[in-house]
């Protein structure tokens, strides 16, 4: 009986001690980047910590571009990107010789989204948002200025848009994704990095229109109204809902990734810190508001990273990778 | 005809004696009809006011009780010892705390010697010429630039020329930029409120000027000093901008052990908070502010305290 008590008492206060002990990592791992990615990588960073006493992760947010540009500076380990690196950080990376690894570590469903008490709109296909959004005349912009201007049935109110600023990865993507080119897009809207605030003029405006990332709809849903979309004119709308995320059927979902520099990688604390990304991404991913990627997914990037000889290292469908 | 319009000119002339003392009764008699008038102005522009104090009091009321409501509930010990999460409940702002309160240490190690000394020279040492007011206007306007032209610049100087990366000291070395116009200027003001008499009475008995700048101009300028020092903490502490570029860190769960250590600050971490989509972050954020809030209140009350004691022993 004592002895049981005893065994108790020793496993409860030496367990802490011991598990610190069992860490052998310490140092420092520097993140910086994009806002959206951000809650994932501080949630593992979070966890990681709590595992390994002596490691300090330190997360930055300057923007997925202004992230590229401390990464190709090698100024940090690892980069959080909302959108896939562009040819010109490339090059950069390129000139530099500084190699990568990118993963994909969850889906973010930008949505598109309209006040609560607006009852003529439930669905949107790209051409519509085009229309909308499209830079126009180089003179007089966008001629769309009421709702009606889009379909003759809709009311002949003013539209307000909304959507985020020049720095942001999601204007880029949908730029990219509606429009046709990155940052093509009309300039008479409302644009704001911080995406409460697309929240709450949209909800405040009812003839108001407007996109940002899955997350905000979600914590949002009471005050706002996501509209369906449809890529092709004859395809079906779909709304943005997990499974529709996760399985690509709906069209603006998007992988958002982290960007690990090749030589960190060789530094056994960032290995054990990407590994452990990879594993704990399904589980957190969820818990502040993103898709997990497939299972399969994630088991690439694993392997990937294992892959010593790969220099840079992009993720596609088919895992394809450019080697030394 | 010609004497008789003579005379009547001077008749007119007494005419207007007694026009002018008319007048002057009739304005006299006005006045006391002004006196009302101008009464009653009186009343308006103390109303006027009165007024204005009450917006600019209630707007402060209105902003205060709203991030008083908002942010209480959070406002516990542990929201002060533990450091951010992810999870609302058990999220904390230590790191915020001890990078500002650093930061702000270092700050006014750097910006108080080297204002009040440039003050000091301008004012007092320099010989009055065109470069004297050269130098004057530039720090005016040096004061009115935006605090992100000095991140940029905290940003090229001292973390990558100087190499000090991106560690407290390089934040602390751009807040002292950002308020060493502030400083200097307060000061300038303070030094040259003091007459000329007491220059002149120590200059006459022999003292040199380091003796007179020490033993008679400083004393008599420390209180106002102390405010302007005052008025620039509070700046430096609220100042975000800089410091984001300069690449304070917005997740960091750990204290900073040094000066070149990386480092986050509290109104940093309240910018992250309010950035998040969950409405329970956007409260955390308050409860931050009201930590920042008080720590401003302690430090100026403590300057406030200091700037008394000055005063009374010079009077």
């Amino acid at each position: 009986m004592k002895l049981t008590t005893l065994s108790i008492v020793l496993t409860v206060f030496l367990a802490p001690i011991y598990a610190q002990a069992k860490s052998p990592l310490s140092g420092t791992i520097k993140v910086d980047g994009s806002s959206t990615v951000y809650p994932i990588t501080e949630a593992i960073a979070e966890e990681f910590q709590k595992l390994h006493k002596r490691v300090r992760v330190m997360v930055g947010v300057s923007g997925t571009g202004g992230g590229f540009k401390k990464f190709l500076a090698s100024e940090t380990d690892i980069n959080n990107a909302s959108r896939v690196i562009k040819e010109k950080e490339f090059k950069t990376a390129k000139e530099k010789k500084i190699g990568f690894v990118e993963i994909p570590v969850a889906y973010d469903g930008l949505s598109v989204l309209v006040n609560k008490n607006n009852n003529f709109v439930s669905e949107m296909s790209f051409k519509m948002l085009k229309k909308l959004w499209e830079p126009g005349d180089a003179a007089k912009g966008n001629s769309v200025k009421k709702w009606s201007d889009l379909n003759p049935k809709w009311p002949n109110e003013n539209i307000k848009l909304y959507g985020p600023g020049h720095d942001s990865g999601t204007f880029d993507y949908f730029t990219e994704a509606v429009n046709g080119k990155s940052k093509a897009s009309r300039a008479d809207f409302t644009a704001s990095e911080d995406d409460n605030t697309l929240v709450r003029g949209i909800s405040e405006g009812k003839f108001a229109i407007g996109y940002f990332g899955y997350a905000y709809y979600v914590e949002n849903k009471d005050k706002l109204k996501a509209l369906k979309i449809k890529e092709k004119q004859s395809s079906k709308a779909v709304a943005p809902i997990p499974s529709t995320i996760a399985d690509g059927s709906y069209p603006l979902a998007r992988p958002i990734f982290i960007y690990v520099n090749r030589k960190s990688l060789s530094n056994p604390l960032v290995a054990e810190f990407v590994k452990f990304y990879i594993k704990s991404a399904p589980k957190l991913a969820k818990e502040v508001g993103y898709i997990p990627l497939s299972p399969k997914m994630y088991n690439d990037s694993l392997d990937r990273i294992n892959n010593k000889n790969i220099v840079y290292s992009f993720y596609k469908k088919n895992g394809s990778s450019v080697k030394k | 005809m010609n004497t008789s319009n003579l005379v009547l000119i001077r008749k007119n002339q007494t005419d207007i004696s007694d026009v002018v003392r008319a007048a002057y009764d009739e304005l006299t008699i006005g006045k006391k009809n002004n006196l009302k008038r101008r009464k009653l102005f009186n009343t308006l522009f103390r109303c006027l006011c009165a007024l204005a104090v009450v917006l600019a009091v209630s707007v402060l009321v209105v902003l205060l009780s709203s991030v008083f409501i908002d942010g209480w509930q959070w406002l516990d010990w542990q929201f002060l010892t533990d450091f951010p999460s992810r999870h609302v409940e058990k999220s904390g702002i230590k790191s915020g705390i001890f990078g500002s309160v650093m930061i702000i240490v270092i700050t006014m190690i750097t910006a108080i010697p080297i204002g009040v000394g440039s003050a000091i020279y301008i004012q007092e040492l320099m010989r009055e010429s065109w470069l004297k007011s050269f130098v004057k206007t530039n720090i005016s306007n040096l004061s009115g630039i935006p605090s992100i032209i000095y991140g940029i610049l905290g940003l090229a100087v001292f973390v990558r020329i100087l190499g000090f990366d991106r560690s407290i000291l390089a934040g602390a070395l751009a807040l002292s930029l950002v308020i060493l116009p502030i400083i200097i200027i307060a000061t300038s003001e303070a030094l040259a409120a003091i007459p000329n008499s007491i220059r002149n009475a120590a200059l006459a008995l022999g003292a040199t000027k380091w003796q007179m700048v020490r033993d008679h101009i400083l004393p008599n300028a420390w209180a106002e000093i102390l405010t302007g020092v005052i008025l620039a903490t509070s700046r430096a502490f609220g100042e975000t901008a800089p410091l984001l570029i300069v690449g304070a860190l917005s997740y960091a769960a750990f204290v900073p052990e040094g000066i070149f250590d990386y480092f986050t600050t509290l109104p940093i971490q309240i910018f992250n908070w309010t950035g998040r989509p969950q409405a329970e972050f956007h409260q955390l954020a308050a409860a931050g502010i009201i930590v920042l809030m008080a720590i401003l209140l302690v430090t100026n009350s403590l300057a406030i305290f200091l700037r008394n004691q000055f005063k009374r022993k010079i009077i």
